[in-house]
């Protein structure tokens, strides 16, 4: 698991360019036929005669987009998806043609001040013409980080959420033959706004959602109060402000993980969204929940996730997959 | 091409009649088949029978503009805005209300009148209201009701080689759509005039519903901030730089390959496109893309000044590269499909 999660964190794939990354997963189910639908979304099916469900994992990762280039060859940039401004001086970035930069910060009198609008990114360029030459102007890049093994403790850059395309990898690898049919998308532009997910349940048209996604946690010093934590399983989630997890998949999820005994932790999150947000909704509505993956330092460049909870995630989603749903 | 007679038209979003009706005496001729649905988007649809991708072209046809919420005891009127509008623009500006087209202006207390503290403030909708000249509430009530909605007066005209005039964003889209029912191509071509876009995009995403096309362009007025006030590294786009291709905004993320193509075009063809180089803002794009099983789609848009003002100032040429470089586009969709 953690050498597929090294290969798959490390991958270039901000929104909207997740090519790179869907390229890894396909040669990781040479097995299947995959189809890649209009706006990007891989999807892996599985026959099955019985209850279809879509298993989801958004390849995207956050980033930045160019907006201009200065004379001196200096970019300036906005945000693709939730990043923290903070987080940003001295990170570094990576385009698509492999051309690094790292990010500068203007003087400022007080640090309080800083906003995109005092940040750039420096290529290394002389000039504007130089620049051009290997950046343009709406070009995307995704942050760069190295992959840390502590343990049981892995750190990288894009464990949101490529950690949970890991497992669907391996459920799709590891799955017996079951009775219900097994639809695995790997979604495109989740962290813009849960879009790739939305079209792909619409062509699939699943009898169930199940989203795998990361999740906040409150194990760190003064972190906000929430009960998920590093260590502890799987986190069943309960609700978050895209989904109220249908009260049977959250009661079945429950049930699967006594019966098997896979360690789980309940979650309620107070902020953000997952797929499962956009599929529940699909067309004339489907009973979706989230099957997450407890993860500190979220949309930072160093994500820190327990594999243990992977491996449990692995075995919960095995189990809905397998499960006698109604 | 019919830039004035559509700028000057009336359609706040949900009253798009009056551009509606327009627009359908201009593509009559030039089309096979024109209907309107249910929420009011027109389409024009050419080869039909044709084989190759389906391909859905889409401007939006409503304009930002006022709702009358209240009428006072003395005949003035109280508003709030219908799309996103400043209230700084409005003070003193001329409007029509209604099917009737009441002449109005937008009254605020005269600077003679304003304390000094009050000279410093930003008047909001709570301090403007309509003075249509009605000497009481029943006079007013006789002229406009509740509901009805107010746009600006605003006549086309030239300022040197730029234009002016109102709604631009996006007329001149539909002037550009107008202009390209009248070619030919080889493949299925719909037109589709959307309502409601300045209030949520709300009028695309059934329209995308029904024609179900394999790509879609959405021709658009955008925002041009090479003004004073903006440092150039804020520049949205610029006026006479050519059409503006929106790589991402709030609402989408445009194909990359169309992106791409796009660019190729232009510059095969020598016709000038600029990237809009801020991610502000949504277009129709943000829900057709989304539609059914998601459409390719991207949004080209011609530099506008001052857009959701009274006055939005474009070059016309920016106007006449759109026009070419979508026909230039379908005929390439069109020839070589979609995925290349």
């Amino acid at each position: 698991m953690k050498e597929l999660l090294q290969r798959l964190t490390q991958a270039y794939g901000p929104s909207g360019s997740e090519d790179k990354v869907r390229e890894i997963i396909k040669a990781e189910l040479p097995g299947y036929e995959t189809k890649t639908d209009a706006l990007g979304n891989l999807i892996v099916e599985k026959k099955g005669s019985k209850n279809k469900i879509m298993f989801s994992a958004h390849m995207d990762e956050i980033g930045i987009i160019v907006t201009h280039i200065d004379k001196e060859g200096f970019l300036r940039f906005d945000f693709v998806g939730g990043v923290n401004p903070f987080h940003l001086p001295g990170e570094r970035v990576e385009f698509k043609n492999g051309t690094l930069g790292v990010i500068g910060l203007e003087k400022l009198d007080k640090i309080s001040d800083l906003t995109k609008a005092n940040l750039y990114i420096d290529i290394g360029a002389e000039n504007k013409e130089e620049a051009m030459k290997l950046v343009r102007v709406g070009d995307f890049a995704s942050f760069t980080s190295p992959f840390i093994d502590l343990g049981n403790k892995v750190v990288s850059k894009a464990m949101d959420n490529r950690s949970a395309c890991a497992v669907l990898i391996k459920l799709m690898q590891e799955l017996p033959e079951t009775q219900n049919h097994i639809v695995a998308v790997f979604t495109v532009q989740e962290e813009v706004g849960l879009r790739g997910a939305r079209t792909a349940a619409f062509g699939v048209d699943p009898d169930y959602g199940i989203a795998l996604d990361v999740t906040a946690t409150g194990d760190t010093p003064k972190a906000m109060t929430m009960e998920v934590g590093l260590g502890k399983g799987a986190a069943i989630k309960v609700k978050d402000n895209s989904l109220l997890t249908h009260p049977y998949v959250k009661d079945k999820l429950i049930e699967l993980a006594e019966q098997n005994n896979i360690p789980y932790q309940m979650e309620v999150l107070e902020f953000g969204g997952t797929d499962a947000g956009v599929i529940h909704l699909s067309r004339s509505g489907v009973p979706s929940g989230v099957i997450s993956i407890p993860c500190r330092y979220l949309h930072g460049r160093s994500e820190m996730l327990d594999t243990r909870d992977l491996e449990a995630a692995l075995a919960l989603a095995k189990a809905f997959a397998k499960a006698d749903l109604k | 091409m019919f830039l004035k007679e559509l700028s000057e038209a009336r359609g706040v979003s949900s009253r798009e009649q009056e551009v509606r009706d327009l627009i359908r005496e201009y593509i009559k001729p030039h089309v096979d088949e024109v209907f309107t649905d249910s929420l009011g988007n027109l389409y024009g649809v050419k080869g039909k029978e044709k084989k190759g991708p389906k391909v859905m072209l889409a401007a939006h046809m409503d304009e930002v503009g006022l709702m009358i919420t209240s009428i006072e005891k003395n005949g003035l009127l109280r508003f709030l805005p219908v799309g996103g509008i400043d209230p700084r623009v409005l003070v003193s500006k001329p409007v029509f209300i209604g099917k009737e087209k009441v002449a109005g202006v937008i009254g605020a207390k005269a600077i003679h009148l304003q304390k000094p503290e009050e000279r410093t403030q930003v008047l909001g909708f709570d301090d403007l209201y309509i003075d249509i000249g009605a000497s009481d509430e029943d006079e007013a009530k006789k002229l406009v009701k509740i509901g009805d909605v107010a746009t600006f007066t605003t006549v086309f005209g030239k300022l040197g080689d730029l234009c002016v005039g109102k709604a631009f964003d996006d007329r001149a889209g539909c002037t550009a759509l107008v202009e390209l029912t009248k070619l030919e191509f080889n493949c299925p071509v719909y037109f589709v005039f959307t309502v409601q876009e300045e209030v949520g995009l709300r009028g695309a995403g059934p329209a995308a519903y029904r024609v179900n096309p394999d790509f879609c362009l959405v021709l658009e007025g955008t925002t041009a901030s090479d003004v004073a006030g903006t440092d150039e590294e804020g520049y949205s786009t610029t006026l006479g730089e050519g059409p503006a291709v929106s790589v991402m905004d709030r609402s989408v993320i445009a194909h990359p390959k169309v992106v791409g193509r796009l660019f190729r075009l232009a510059e095969e063809n020598g016709i000038p496109l600029q990237n809009k180089r801020t991610i502000t803002g949504g277009t129709d794009a943000g829900v057709i893309a989304l539609s059914r099983e998601g459409v390719p789609t991207a949004t080209v848009a011609v530099p506008c000044r001052y857009i959701h003002s009274p006055v939005t100032v474009m070059n016309q040429s920016d106007l006449e590269h759109m026009i070419k470089l979508t026909e230039l586009f379908v005929h390439d969709i069109a020839e070589k499909g979609v995925e290349n």
